[in-house]
């Protein structure tokens, strides 16, 4: 929210700070300045000059020809853009030579054949605003040539202030100076130039009043807690009076009209919207507070064509509806220069009203946010006086001597118990009674103490939304203490009963093992296109990727991809992350899977001159996917040849992983070209995907094996087979075959070529003996390699090379 | 002279032989070959030279057995010479360049984020917190209403939510693992709830719709301000460096109250030894637990109290790394990560 610096400052007696001083103190009361703007910054060289005369400019019709009077000495030429400038008009100049606030040197030009001597300005060039129609003109009386900052008390700072959201109290003037008063919560206002007294009597009713003809009703008492509305007849309507647009451009605001100014000072000043409408627009004249009609029609003042429901609080005349409430009215009966009579509205809407309409139209509008923010349901009367004391002043008129007041439900003060031994224990450190009180009276609290450390705190109307319970309380009693003032002892504490989750020591065991492997941990958002995941978004945040990933390896390919592009060719990355599926258990919105995902493509090591340049192959993918499986799943599972379903493998290249009941767990193999877009150069990508135990068990205890205290004795086999029979079958029934003394086998070679029958391989298998009880005798490892070669034959017709 | 004893001789014949063929040697395969061609306990010739002296005469033994350990000793030791040699010339010729680069592995590396929550697991592990997780696709009333945020509340605005179709959502903050820790564990809770969580917001600099959080909560007996204050400041001078100032700024959550920004001014120092204060940085947003936060959760309110507290180590790793854009740690360029790589300090 913006503020005026001179505004909030003069409405604290006393209060004598830079602005910096006040952002550091709104900070500590935890309302952080986010942004300051001064405008005398840059303005030093404006000052205020009329112009004499505004006369045709020779050669162009849209310039117009300026002899201004800026107390330089003599009359200057100025050539003029702008289409409201006229003779006898006041206006902030800039002479040759000046500067305006965002740089621009002000120099002597010749503009199509005439010379310009400065420049005339309009809200926009001097940084109040950003209308750049025309001039700003000013209305007062100003001596040409007197700076413009001082003729204008512009000495003063932008600044916005950012109010958490449960405090629509603050979002005011009023409301931050209280926050910065000591005394008794009240903010007294500065009067108003030239404003008659406000007479006016309330005519109360809960449902129907009627005033000077006006019939003012209410068909939602539950939407709407309360309605004024006054009549000022006969008013001129124009432009505000240079103290009042001042005020407003401070806080951003465009000056309109002196009605509609006049409406949003008081919403700056004291947080209150208020609606002025045309009264003669206004059919009957009646004036009804009531739900929308199911798919009524209504122009609001942005232009926009918009349609209503019934669930929407509407303001309406006789016939139709000029006023959503609390949020923007409509085109027709809205104040303009032809208005003579108005009906001010100053009302309270529930704040969970406004807020659905204002979604459900999609309409921001400064009203709204203070309504669903809460506005303080016993500010109205006030509120409403000081606009008419504004209207009054600077648009004249009269004001009828009643005030129509509907008033469904009138607030009731809350009363809250406060126990300071519960102040103690949360809070930490002792607080005596008068100290609770001294701390919580200047916000407008009410305490009453009894002898047992009880208070009964009075909460007035405006913190009623967001102090309702003793704990509000406290925090109050904490925040005008000083947080900083709160000593930080750091004391014993009882551990928690909660393990630490053992996926989160798996995954760390993974990082470490894959950074070890050379592996970079990449971290990817688990946004995707369409084809990729089945998990859809209400309102993704683009349609080109609507939906959470099914996999990872697509999103890793990406990076991969774009690594490539950069001209980074090896390229090793992994992610851990979840997987999303439409497979809900129980009320889970989706099901998701923790999982492991790796990329790799380019060259096994770095490059050394001592050895050639070997590229990552099937070999080093299926190693680091069983050592991964290892890591996570152990021993049931297991990696074999067969397709990953969502792998965009290349067929007869890729492994899956299947867990001991048979369910695939992932897997991984050659990434399939077509599903890459890469340059040229680019060789073999290789990926895997795991599915990871959800809540894996990391208690797995090593019992350690003595170490064998006989010898091994080794043999060598080679075996010549079709190349369609897998070595992992060979190796099966070899181990079968092999009795209970074999240790290891391990695959040394495996050859096809020259030598061999076409159409069969080599595998050399190296045998590894070894008893626990004794040293086994050539004898009995020959019989074994027998018994091997024996099997081999009978069951795989296969021949043993060299036996 | 005595005529040379046959055996001698085939030993001296074998000595001249086998240093022979050690100089040929140029590998350790090749020189393994040679000791076991020679000096083989079963098949070696020099063995072989030795079964024979069974049938000689017992008066000339002892001479043809020294002769025979002579032979041994100093084919062993030429052996071993030539092994040193070859070691230390390994494939280089005679005299090794000890300039040339060493043979190194890749080294690959945890991502910057990871990282920086692998420090704050740390210190916070060191004050007595375990992780908790929790699903990322979740209920709204895990997300809102049970941390006392109703859905017509403007509280509810700040973190514009992303829904899924079919119900439920993306969870906004961690805060629902708070919620289901309570219902599942008895205080006391010491846990941090790390994991991803997803805004509307679109990508710039400082803002990403998914990023990583790491929330906290502490619930017990007689937990109070100041204890929220001390393991927060400490945390926070214990993450950002001696010298730390810290700052806590009263706010507002829906799920804390009392509510509090913590903030933290840093001294840096620079390459030239000389130090810089940084400006206030915004580094934490917490709270004490808000009853009705307790109270949904099944926590009696009344006994027990507590703090949580939540942090962006994305954003910390911006402050950290001197990174300007967030959108840096979504690249996953190698270049970038391996600046970060586990060989790295």
């Amino acid at each position: 929210m913006n503020i005026s610096y001179r505004w909030l400052t003069e409405l604290v007696p006393g209060l004598t700070v830079s602005p910096e001083e006040l952002a550091e103190r709104l900070a500590l009361l935890g309302f952080p300045v986010e942004e300051a703007f001064s405008f005398t910054q840059g303005l030093g060289d404006l000052i205020v000059a009329r112009v004499v005369e505004a006369g045709p400019h020779p050669n162009a019709d849209r310039l117009t020809l300026c002899r201004v009077d800026a107390a330089s000495g003599e009359e200057l030429q100025v050539v003029c853009g702008a289409p409201n400038v006229r003779t006898g008009g006041v206006y902030p100049f800039i002479p040759v030579g000046g500067v305006l606030p965002d740089g621009m040197k002000i120099r002597k030009a010749k503009i199509r054949g005439e010379h310009s001597n400065g420049m005339l300005c309009s809200p926009r060039e001097i940084g109040l605003g950003t209308d750049h129609s025309g001039l700003l003109e000013l209305t007062g009386d100003y001596e040409p040539g007197t700076s413009f900052v001082t003729a204008l008390g512009l000495d003063d700072t932008r600044m916005d202030v950012e109010v958490t959201a449960n405090r629509g109290d603050l979002l005011s003037h009023v409301g931050l100076a209280r926050e910065l008063m000591a005394g008794d919560g009240g903010v007294e206002l500065p009067p108003i130039p030239g404003a008659p007294e406000v007479d006016v009597r309330l005519v109360s009713d809960p449902e129907r009043v009627q005033v000077d003809g006006i019939v003012v009703r209410t068909e939602a008492p539950g939407l709407s807690r309360r309605f004024l509305g006054a009549v000022v007849r006969g008013v001129r309507v124009g432009p505000s009076p240079d103290w009042l647009q001042m005020r407003l451009r401070a806080v951003g605001l465009r000056p309109i009209n002196n009605v509609v100014d006049a409406t949003n000072y008081v919403l700056a000043e004291l947080g209150q919207p208020l609606h002025a409408y045309d009264l003669q627009r206004l059919e009957g004249p009646e004036v009804v507070v009531r739900r929308a009609r199911q798919g009524e029609p209504v122009e609001t003042l942005d232009g926009e064509d918009r349609k209503l429901d019934e669930s929407m609080l509407v303001i309406s005349d006789a016939a139709k509806t000029v006023n959503v409430a609390g949020i923007m009215g409509d085109e027709t009966s809205s104040v303009t220069t032809d208005t003579v009579d108005v009906f001010l509205e100053c009302a309270h809407f529930e704040p969970a009203s406004v807020r659905a309409t204002k979604k459900a139209l999609g309409i921001p509008s400064d009203a709204a946010y203070r309504f669903e923010r809460f506005v303080d349901p016993g500010g109205q009367e006030r509120a409403l006086r000081r606009c008419l004391e504004i209207i009054l002043s600077t648009a004249g008129g009269t004001l009828h001597p009643q005030v129509a007041d509907v008033h469904p439900r009138p607030w009731k003060p809350a009363s809250v118990k406060l126990r300071l031994g519960r102040v103690e224990h949360l809070l930490g450190i002792p607080f005596e009674a008068s100290a609770v009180q001294d701390l919580l009276i200047p916000l407008g609290f009410r305490c009453t103490s009894d002898p047992v450390g009880t208070m009964e705190v009075e909460v007035p109307s405006w913190r009623g939304a967001d102090v309702t319970r003793e704990v509000d309380l406290i925090e109050e009693v904490a925040r005008r203490h000083g947080f900083h003032r709160f000593p930080e002892d750091l004391k014993p504490f009882r551990p928690g009963t909660v393990p630490d989750h053992p996926l989160f020591i798996l995954e760390d065991r993974l990082r470490d093992h894959l950074c070890a492997a050379g592996f970079f941990e990449a971290q990817t958002p688990a946004f995707v296109p369409a084809p990729e995941g089945e998990v859809r978004l209400l309102n993704p945040l683009s349609q080109e990727e609507p939906v959470l990933r099914r996999e990872l390896v697509p999103s890793l390919l990406r990076r991969l991809e774009y690594n490539l592009a950069r001209g980074n060719r090896d390229v090793r990355l992994f992610e851990l992350a979840t997987s999303f599926h439409r497979r809900p258990v129980d009320d889970a919105p989706a099901f998701e899977e923790p999982r492991v995902a790796v990329v790799a493509t380019g060259r096994r090591a770095p490059a050394h001159w001592s050895r050639g340049e070997e590229a990552l192959d099937i070999w080093d993918l299926k190693g680091l996917l069983e050592s991964v499986v290892e890591l996570t799943w152990g021993g049931p599972a297991q990696v074999r040849p067969g397709e990953v379903e969502g792998f965009p493998g290349v067929p007869g290249a890729t492994l899956q992983v299947v867990s001991g009941e048979d369910r695939v767990l992932g897997g991984g193999g050659v990434v399939s070209p077509g599903a890459l877009d890469v340059p040229p150069w680019a060789g073999q990508v290789l990926a895997l995907e795991l599915t990871l135990p959800s809540d894996p068990r990391m208690d797995s205890t090593v019992v350690a094996r003595a170490l064998p205290s006989f010898p091994a004795v080794e043999r060598d086999l080679a075996v010549v087979v079709p190349v369609e029979t897998a070595a992992a079958a060979v190796e099966a029934v070899a181990r079968d075959a092999a009795g209970d003394d074999l240790e290891s086998i391990q695959i040394f070679d495996v050859y096809e070529g020259e030598g061999l029958p076409v159409g069969t391989r080599s595998l050399a298998f190296r045998f590894r003996f070894r008893s626990p009880e004794r040293t086994l005798t050539d004898d009995e490892v020959d019989r074994a390699t027998r018994r091997i070669t024996n099997r081999l034959g009978e069951e795989l017709g296969v021949h043993v090379r060299g036996a | 002279m005595t005529d040379v004893n046959p055996l001698v001789a085939e030993l001296r014949s074998l000595e001249a032989e086998a240093l022979a063929e050690l100089e040929r040697a140029d590998d350790a395969l090749a020189l393994d070959g040679v000791r076991i061609r020679y000096l083989g306990r079963k098949e070696g010739r020099i063995s072989l030279v030795l079964r024979k002296l069974g049938q000689m005469d017992p008066a000339l033994r002892p001479a043809v057995g020294a002769e025979a350990n002579r032979v041994k000793e100093a084919l062993q030791s030429a052996l071993e010479g030539r092994t040193a040699a070859l070691e230390a010339g390994a494939g280089t010729g005679s005299t090794t360049d000890l300039t040339l680069p060493g043979r190194r592995q890749w080294v690959g590396g945890r991502h910057p984020v990871t990282r920086v929550m692998d420090e704050i697991f740390r210190i916070f592990g060191d004050l007595g917190f375990t992780r908790a997780r929790g699903p990322e696709a979740e209920t709204e009333w895990y997300n809102f209403e049970a941390l006392n945020t109703p859905l017509d509340h403007p509280a509810a605005d700040e973190q514009d939510t992303l829904y899924l179709q079919g119900g439920g959502l993306l969870r906004s903050h961690t805060s629902p693992v708070q919620v289901r820790t309570l219902q599942a564990f008895e205080p006391p809770i010491r846990i941090l709830a790390p994991g991803w969580v997803y805004r509307r917001d679109t990508y710039d600099a400082t803002h990403t719709p998914a990023f990583l959080q790491v929330e906290g909560l502490v619930v017990d007996e007689g937990i109070s301000f100041v204890d929220f204050k001390a393991t927060l400041a400490e945390f926070a001078r214990r993450l950002w460096g001696p010298g730390t100032t810290v700052r806590f700024r009263p706010s507002f959550f829906p799920f804390t109250e009392p509510s509090a920004e913590v903030d933290v001014k840093r001294v840096i120092t620079l390459p030239d030894g000389s130090t810089h204060e940084t400006d206030w940085l915004e580094i934490m947003g917490a709270g004490m637990v808000d009853p009705n936060v307790l109270d949904a959760a099944g926590v009696d309110p009344e006994r027990y109290t507590g703090f949580a507290f939540g942090m962006g180590p994305g954003r910390i790793a911006m402050l950290k790394y001197g990174v300007t854009d967030l959108r840096t740690f979504f690249e996953n360029d190698i270049r970038f990560l391996r600046q970060f790589s586990e060989d790295s300090p």
